[in-house]
């Protein structure tokens, strides 16, 4: 068997991997098991190319890892659980930027105007797509990490501007096709960073993890793309796995929060907000707002209360303190279960995670469909740092930008106690007119240390 | 390098992209989340192409690019499966923790294990 044909076939078993490691991230006793397995592949797909013939700078290459490796362990390990989608999105950008890069490296090392059409139309689609995946990740990170507004960014004709770079782009590439000035590639990649921009600035609050998938789902096909470019099996198939697997997952998302992706790109939430003036309400209507004292006796006394968490307590890390609270209750008899909404926390499925952290029961974790039943009957509905995911407009007013996104039905409980940090809107940037309905309780404060309060208040009952 | 003409590697790439939409079909939304991050860490496999262009480059421009591109690409790919990790760990967690609280109930622990 000669070199060449080895690792032809490891590169088969490394595919083999990738699809198994992707049936398994769907299960969730197989999850672990699955990411293992890709883990599996992908190092026998990196060990045995360094077997390639005629590859040089063997101590370039490790020290290059090397560095990737010491930067990626300590930025995965030590990151919070909250800060996990922002996360994401960066390892996402810097692999379209390397997909980017090779595509890039393959043109600038073939003489001009050697290239066939079909290997510039394969170089581009591995440059733009990398491109537009690393500089749109790079936007959804800042937004994420609150380095720059969350809000939806919007300046007129901004449609027209991305679609006269998107014409552009094209243009410069059957340019590219038919001449030898291979500098207007330099061009092409500069266009390509300002529409990732452009293309993730009008996307706001709520909607950008979905948008990370997406771009994941890019990324993917940059990969694929730049496998065209190198000749490589392996590339081309684990960067197409991704590509597809991406878009439906990203569908999906997008799904969980009743809306489509189209709309979640395009719309741009943060007109239409400002468009029905929601901040005018605010000033005029009073709350209700009361001592941590005044919750405990609430729940104490309560026969059924069902806990909506929420972002805030994530930030808050009250995790732990939640289900102190809740072992509290249950031991004075109260009957304590968790509403998740799909979208709780940042992302679909990442509150489970967090609640999973501090060892909440899993019988008492109950999804949107099982949990909106349980209302009617509760006497209190405690939403510690959640909003968007319980606000009635949604079901209610046609004009909310968040209307037909399904909601947990609080609004059915005897009492809803609010603990926010303040009257700040939620992460969509809407108004919610719970917050301002008679039942409604509100305790501010950072929601670990309303959740504290009351538990020593419950205590001291 | 390794593989194939244009319309082979076409075909693969149809191939897989039909592979991808199926094998995903079916996923409860707790686990969306994780598995975006998986396929994030498996999309890392472009250090291989990374690997390919610094190991077969001439000249300053090429070695920076090449170079450039297997840093990013062990960030994306180590990064990708570690995040990954930590996401699935925290449904490990669980397990014993329940294991221990109701060793009693073997009922009530395959009726609590089952996917959402």
């Amino acid at each position: 068997m000669s070199l060449g044909t080895g690792i032809r076939l490891a590169d088969l078993i490394a595919a083999i991997c990738f699809i198994f490691a992707l049936r398994g991230l769907t299960g969730p006793k197989t999850a672990r098991y699955g990411n293992l397995l890709g883990a599996g592949g992908m190092a026998l797909a990196i060990a045995i190319t360094f077997a390639t013939n005629g590859l040089t700078h063997f101590l370039l290459i490790v020290g290059a890892m090397l560095i990737g490796a010491v930067i990626a362990v300590p930025a995965a390990r030590l990151v919070k659980m909250t800060a996990m989608p922002q996360m994401v999105a960066a390892f996402n950008g810097v692999g379209g930027g390397a997909a980017a890069l090779i595509a890039l490296a393959t043109f600038l090392r073939a003489p001009a105007g050697s290239l066939a059409v079909y290997e510039v139309v394969e170089v581009l689609l591995g440059v733009v797509i990398g491109c537009v995946s690393f500089s749109g990740s790079c936007i959804a990170f800042a937004k994420l990490q609150e380095l720059m507004t969350g809000r939806p960014v919007v300046y007129p004709g901004q449609q027209i501007w991305n679609g006269i770079v998107g014409v552009a782009i094209v243009g410069l590439g059957v340019t590219l096709c038919v001449s030898t000035v291979n500098w207007l590639i330099a061009i092409v990649v500069v266009l390509a960073l300002a529409f990732g921009i452009a293309f993730v600035l009008p996307v706001g609050g709520a909607d950008v993890p979905v948008l990370i998938s997406l771009l994941n789902s890019f990324t993917g096909l940059a990969v694929a793309a730049s496998g065209f470019v190198l000749h490589s099996v392996v590339l081309v198939v684990a960067g197409t796995l991704v590509g597809a697997s991406g878009t439906l997952l990203t569908q999906m998302m997008s799904r969980a929060m009743g809306r489509s992706l189209p709309n979640i790109l395009f719309s741009a939430f943060g007109s239409v907000i400002t468009a029905t003036g929601g901040a005018e309400g605010n000033t005029t209507r009073s709350v209700r707002s009361a001592s941590a004292e005044d919750v405990a006796i609430l729940l104490a006394y309560a026969n059924k209360v069902i806990v909506v968490p929420g972002y805030g307590l994530a930030v808050a890390q009250a995790q732990h303190t939640i289900r102190e609270l809740a072992d509290l209750l249950e031991s004075r008899g109260v009957q304590v279960i968790y509403a998740i909404h799909p979208v709780a926390g940042r992302m679909p499925g990442h509150m489970n995670v967090l609640l999973a952290e501090a060892n909440v029961p899993y019988e008492q974790l109950k999804e949107m469909d099982e949990a909106n039943p349980e209302f009617q009957s509760a006497d209190v509905a405690l939403v510690v740092g959640a909003n968007d995911v319980v606000n009635p407009a949604a079901k209610n007013d046609p004009t909310s930008p968040i209307y037909g996104m399904p909601i947990l039905a609080v609004d059915e409980a005897r009492n809803i106690v609010f603990m926010k940090r303040s009257m700040r809107p939620g992460f969509a940037g809407i108004d919610n007119d719970l917050l301002f309905d008679p039942k409604t309780t509100l305790l501010f404060g950072d929601a670990k240390d309303s959740l504290t309060k009351v538990v020593a208040a419950v205590k001291a009952l | 390098m390794n593989g194939g003409d244009i319309l082979s590697l076409l075909t693969v790439f149809v191939l897989s992209a039909f592979v991808g939409f199926e094998v995903i079909a079916k996923v409860p939304s707790t686990l969306h989340t994780p598995l975006m991050s998986g396929t994030n860490a498996i999309h890392g496999v472009v250090l291989v192409g990374a690997m390919l262009i610094l190991g077969t480059a001439h000249g300053t421009t090429q070695i920076v690019l090449g170079f450039v591109a297997v840093v990013l690409a062990t960030l994306n790919v180590v990064g990708g499966f570690v995040v990954t990790d930590r996401m699935l760990e925290m449904f490990k967690v669980r397990k014993p923790a329940k294991a221990e609280a109701e060793s009693a109930s073997t009922v009530a622990h395959s009726s609590e294990g089952g996917p959402k």
